[in-house]
């Protein structure tokens, strides 16, 4: 184990080390500020503008998106410097033994080499099966003090490297798109100026932690874009449902908050440094015990699971739908809901070590990953709310992505968060597109035949349907099968593994993509297809929507199309074009000491045509059901009359478990939360009744009986006598100096002051 | 020069300020003295001060100087408003205050 573990860990060792710089990578910090300063300007200019303050948070995120392309276009130019300065000394890696001998030397240098950071080493050494080097270009970190404590510095800087450009534009855009829809979307609300207000500050909290430094910062951001959050979801507080929606999204992140601090708390004794770096970099080098890193990824992981809804945490996000639309779609679907994935990725190292990912086919990650990815998309089936599918399957998807990381497919991981966020987005939008006409998300009782009346959120939606399906060759697909190759499950037929063979994780991802391609059948067929069901209230037909939210439907569809091919799998392409693949991975997974030696599976035609296969099965049989079977009973039906559950006890059965969400929230609130309040109120009372009261009354008595001896004998008596005397004596006192001293005479008071300060001085030089 | 004289100078003052603040009617002449008082009270301090070779004597002092300059002030302040009251500043009419 320990052997592999070095292996693994001299392939990661970096050939050399070039500092990335730039303007743009510099001053990043910018790009979370400018939101920042928008939320402010809104709250106190807002409504006196002309647009009561969207325009400020349009051009803010603006400036923002723009700096976050600047940045990665610096990010790519660096990690290609590299690679081209780098050629002359690069000598190729024939032999694999030698090439491990040369890794050790690295390795046992390596302590001299942090010692002296400033060094650069230049070393050589080819991935195998990658085709690129790996030139580490390190990750821009910029800091300063913020104060010091007990010998302890605590820092606050941005960390920029490739995974944080990536966040940075994923952040930016969809926050932009989501800015111009909602000015359509949600115009003429009543707190219209605050809810641009709170997605300012949103887009500014998820910056600022996507780009920290170190662990304090990110605590500082998890809280923040809760905070957020909480308020957006409760953005139509006067309805009971939405202001307890809030509250339970607020609530259950808080269980997994508990995590997180924990975690961190471990991490930072453990590492002795609060930065993310210094903590990868420990824990990678076995500077931390194996089960100091386990009980610490336990506990982020507990963070993860209410963050990024897994199981059994996920319940918050369904609800959280009570939001806007352009809420759900920016922070349920897109942005930070992956903060948990996000986190994983960043303190990578931690988990690699902790969960032994490469060693092993069994982990926490990948179980709960693969149960969300399976149990999420099947409450997908039974929803009727076109969110709430939705939701499910975000929390399917996000599953997907924790499943990733936890079976070592970090590029996987990543890059499908990065896809995923604007297919899902985008069937966001369009889900609040086809509401915005119908007024409602009831896709049983409002929607159907959807397509005639809006026919380019039809199409928009569509493609990001197909997408999110894993389809080729749309954007899903490349992650999905991505994912599907990284779990090193298909041995089977050629496809060799990533850091383990984790072939639970494998078939929990097929099934996973069956489900995913027949609920969103369903949808389709009952929002597009088959008859208006809704009302319009005597408006006529429903509509198109306008230019604010089509357009960005079409360039989030645009992106489902296109953001596949930024990370073709190697051996896709042939001949001069091989430069094309892997880009993604090439410029986001970091290669440098903060990150573990991870190995990359590699693709396999046969898996890629065979999730396919299975993808297009789970779209024929629910097709077959809804186009052919539902159809034909009558265009407005919603599903058969005489189906399954009414014939068969089992499916009735699974659909009302189903129904009840896995009873998961009458566990939390019936059974956890009132089956506690009840036996615990019970016990308060008889505790207090028996216990504290009785003594509480017996104290009492003895107090009154004690009290009365007290005031009859003493106080009357004695006390009060020498009261009276004393007031007499003084009185008579008073009287006497009253006439004789104070007489008012001036003269008079200042020759007794004299007179006694003689005598005092007097006494002084007797006695002294 | 020896201390002797300064004492004896400040002694003179001091006796000075006592027989005015005790023999003089006129307020405003009973705050002239003190301020003799406390003058004397300087003449003191500065030389013992200058004696031992220590400041602190005369930082002292101009903390009385300062603290004088202050209860002069207010001591003007309140035997002007006599005087616009009673037309004189006679403090042995001003006996209001008797218990």
């Amino acid at each position: 184990m320990m052997m592999t573990n070095l292996l693994a860990l001299a392939e990661s060792i970096p050939s050399k080390t070039v500092q990335a710089s730039g303007w743009f990578l510099e001053t990043a910090w910018l790009i979370p500020a400018l939101p920042a300063l928008s939320f402010f300007m809104i709250l106190f200019f807002g409504k006196r503008m002309k647009y009561k303050g969207a325009e400020i948070g349009i051009t803010a995120l603006a400036i923002a998106f723009i700096l976050a392309i600047c940045c990665a276009g610096q990010w790519i130019n660096q990690v290609n410097n590299a690679g081209h300065g780098h050629d002359q000394e690069h000598h190729q890696g024939d032999d694999h033994g030698e090439e491990h001998q040369d890794s050790n030397e690295a390795l046992n240098s390596e302590n001299i080499e942090i010692a002296a950071s400033e060094n650069i080493t230049i070393y050589a050494a080819e991935e195998k099966g990658e085709g690129y080097e790996s030139v580490a270009v390190d990750a821009v970190i910029q800091r300063f003090t913020w104060w010091e404590s007990g010998g302890r510095t605590f820092h606050v800087g941005i960390m920029v490297d490739g995974l944080t450009v990536m966040m940075l534009f994923v952040v930016t855009a969809i926050s932009l798109l989501v800015h111009i829809y909602s000015t359509d979307y949600v115009s003429g609300d009543r707190r219209y100026t605050h809810y641009f207000a709170f997605l300012s500050l949103f887009s500014a909290s998820m910056l600022f932690f996507v780009l920290s430094e170190n662990i304090l910062q990110t605590i500082v951001g998890w809280e923040l874009v809760g905070v957020c959050s909480f308020a957006l979801i409760g953005h139509w507080w006067e309805e009971k449902p939405n202001s307890d929606a809030a509250l339970k999204a607020f609530l259950t992140n808080r269980v997994g908050d508990m995590g997180l601090l924990v975690g961190m708390i471990i991490l930072f004794w453990s590492a002795g440094s609060w930065s993310i770096v210094d903590i990868n970099v420990a824990a990678i080098n076995n500077e931390i015990g194996q089960s100091t890193l386990l009980i610490a990824s336990l506990c982020l992981t507990a963070a993860v699971m209410s963050k990024s809804g897994q199981f059994i945490l996920h319940t918050w996000l369904p609800d959280a739908m009570a939001g806007p639309t352009p809420v759900s779609a920016l922070i349920h679907a897109a942005t930070m809901v992956v903060a948990g994935i996000y986190m994983v990725a960043r303190l990578y190292g931690v988990f690699f070590e902790g969960y032994d990912i490469a060693g092993s086919s069994f982990n926490v990650l990948a179980l709960v990953g693969s149960v969300t990815l399976v149990g999420a998309g099947l409450l997908a089936f039974v929803q009727d709310d076109i969110k709430k599918v939705l939701a499910y399957s975000t929390v399917s998807q996000l599953g997907y992505m924790v499943m990733a990381l936890g079976v070592g497919a970090w590029t996987a991981a990543v890059f499908h968060l990065f896809t995923h966020a604007f297919f899902k987005a985008g069937l966001f939008l369009g889900a609040g597109s086809v509401s915005h006409s119908v007024h409602s998300f009831d896709m049983k009782k409002s929607m159907g035949g959807m397509r005639k009346f809006m026919p380019t959120t039809y199409k928009t939606f569509l493609v990001c349907t197909i997408a999110l399906m894993g389809i080729p060759p749309l954007a899903g697909f490349w992650s999905k099968d991505e994912i599907l190759v990284g779990t090193g499950g298909w041995g089977l037929f050629g496809g060799t593994g990533g850091n383990g063979t984790y072939v639970f994780a494998l078939v929990m991802g097929i099934i996973g993509a069956a489900l995913t391609c027949a609920y969103m059948t369903r949808v389709i067929y009952l929002t597009f297809f088959g008859e208006f069901r809704g009302d319009t209230h005597g408006h006529g037909d429903p509509h198109e929507s306008g230019k604010r939210i089509t357009v960005p439907l079409i360039i989030l569809s645009v992106m489902a199309v296109a953001a596949g091919f930024l990370n073709l799998p190697v051996g896709f392409l042939t001949g001069n074009t091989t430069g094309w693949q892997e880009r993604f991975g090439h410029y986001v997974e970091p290669v440098a000491t903060y990150f573990p030696g991870i190995s990359h599976g590699t693709p396999s035609w046969s898996l890629a045509i065979f999730s396919t296969f299975v993808a297009l099965s789970g779209v024929a049989l629910a097709a077959h059901y809804f186009f052919v079977k539902v159809k034909a009973q009558s265009p407005a039906a919603t599903e058969l009359a005489n189906g399954l559950t009414s014939k068969n006890k089992l499916a009735k059965a699974g659909h009302t478990v189903l129904k009840q969400k896995y009873y998961l929230d009458h566990l939390y609130t019936d059974i956890i939360a009132n089956g506690t309040k009840g036996p615990i109120a019970d016990a308060a009372y008889w505790s207090n009744q028996k216990g504290i009261d009785e003594l509480v009354n017996q104290v009492g008595k003895q107090a009154t009986r004690s009290a009365t001896f007290v005031y009859e004998k003493i106080d009357q008596n004695l006390v009060d006598g020498v009261v009276n005397l004393s007031g007499k004596a003084s009185e008579g006192l008073g009287e006497t100096t009253r006439t004789i001293i104070q007489r008012g005479k001036v003269h008079q008071y200042a020759a007794i002051m004299f007179a006694a300060t003689t005598i005092l001085a007097g006494l002084f030089i007797v006695f002294v | 020069m020896s201390i002797a004289q300064y004492l004896l100078l400040s002694s003179v003052l001091f006796c000075i300020g006592i027989y005015g603040v005790l023999s003089r009617k006129n307020g405003v002449m009973v705050l002239m003295s003190i301020e003799l008082i406390l003058n004397a009270v300087n003449i003191n301090l500065v030389a013992f001060s200058a004696l031992t070779d220590n400041i602190a004597g005369e930082v002292f002092a101009l903390f009385v100087i300062a603290i004088a300059a202050a209860e002069v002030g207010v001591g003007l302040a309140i035997v002007l408003l006599i005087f616009r009251n009673k037309q004189n500043v006679d403090l042995s009419e001003i006996d209001q205050m008797k218990g």
